[in-house]
């Protein structure tokens, strides 16, 4: 089992830096947002708020790039993206097309390259 | 997939709720890219050299896309347990308004806060743009029991993925590895311009895409959350704005 899990200490730092940290969020939503009414303009604006926010996740994954996507030209990760995203477009908002479109232009860009 | 209309007397089992809410999750392009999502974080914990029952302890536990990756990047190159905890709980600030946004949605009289539980740990990106499209159809007293079905389904979905990914990590090259973690900001941004029907959601995430650059020259700690409340404050403005006579 403990080669499985890991030692100890790996699973500690889980719990403190990842699963804590995470959920203190959720609960938090649990907890304060009980007594609020859907439609409410208290909700409209943390619903834009949540909206910005992932917004900046995915800004973030773009500018900053983690792991094997910073081998990535950063002008090949954004022209992928906006060629994916006008795929979805002139599809009718197919999220399918966009995302093929968007791997196909950066693998495409990727192996041009060399 | 087509659901039973909301006066069917096949709402009447909650446990087939449940099951109609984990054979949702077959009827959603969002499933594939969570799927593929978890395919990379696998593929992710692997090449940090963390153990296959810790990337599937984080993958239940914590259950959030972007707070996973941002763990097992900042801990893999050496970042302390502080340093790291600060990351994602600013990437999981947004997990906050999605909850707010979600419980009301299947909230009814006889509903406990406990009864919610399970519901606020699910809910993450894929759940809480699922909910807008299926609980329309989704009679209110059977909400929970559909959503702890779907949740369930997206679970063993991610925990699958996980130790595929993990397993795969050996022979992917840099190239595979780097389209599928391009699939992230792909499919977040797809399906959330999609369910953006207002003028308040279109430009909370026009405006938060094109302020987190600015906000991270700041380099304050905190750029996805100033970008983001800045982003939302003037969508919401600017809707209040619209909505007067």
């Amino acid at each position: 089992m403990s080669t499985f899990f890991g030692d100890w200490h790996a699973l500690v730092v889980l719990m403190l830096a990842g699963v804590i940290p995470n959920q203190i969020w959720r609960w938090l939503g649990l907890w304060l947002g009980s007594g609020l009414d859907e439609g409410s303009d208290l909700l409209m604006w943390v619903k834009a708020v949540a909206t910005g926010i992932l917004a900046g996740v995915i800004a973030q994954i773009l500018v900053e790039p983690p792991g094997a996507l910073a081998s990535v030209p950063a002008m090949l990760r954004y022209g992928a993206v906006v060629a994916g995203f006008a795929a979805f477009m002139l599809t009718r908002r197919s999220i399918f097309a966009g995302v093929v479109c968007g791997e196909v232009v950066m693998l495409a860009g990727k192996w041009w390259l060399g | 997939m087509r659901l039973p209309p909301l006066d069917s007397p096949k709402w009447n089992s909650a446990l087939r709720a449940f099951a109609w809410g984990m054979s949702a999750t077959s009827a959603t392009i969002l499933s594939l890219v969570l799927f593929v999502t978890y395919i990379g974080i696998g593929a992710l914990s692997h090449d940090t050299r963390f153990s296959l029952g810790w990337a599937l302890l984080a993958t239940a536990l914590v259950w959030a896309g972007p707070a996973q990756i941002i763990l097992i990047t900042t801990l893999a190159s050496g970042a302390s347990i502080v340093q790291s905890a600060i990351a994602v709980t600013v990437s999981a600030i947004r997990l906050f308004p999605m909850v707010v946004a979600v419980l009301p949605m299947m909230r009814t009289e006889k509903t406990k806060r406990r009864h919610l539980i399970l519901v606020a740990h699910f809910t993450a990106v894929t759940l809480w743009v699922e909910c807008y499209r299926f609980l329309p159809h989704v009679p209110r007293e059977r909400r929970v029991a559909f959503i702890h079905g779907l949740g369930c389904g997206l679970l063993c979905i991610g925990l699958t993925a996980t130790i595929i990914g993990y397993e795969l990590a050996a022979n992917l090259s840099q190239t595979l590895a780097s389209a599928i973690l391009l699939l992230t900001p792909l499919a977040f941004l797809l399906s959330t311009a999609r369910n953006s029907r207002e003028l308040a959601d279109v430009l909370a995430l026009v405006l938060g895409l094109a302020f987190y650059p600015l906000a991270s020259m700041m380099n304050s700690g905190l750029d996805i959350l100033v970008s983001g409340v800045a982003a939302g404050t003037i969508a919401y403005g600017v809707h209040k704005w619209r909505e007067q006579p």
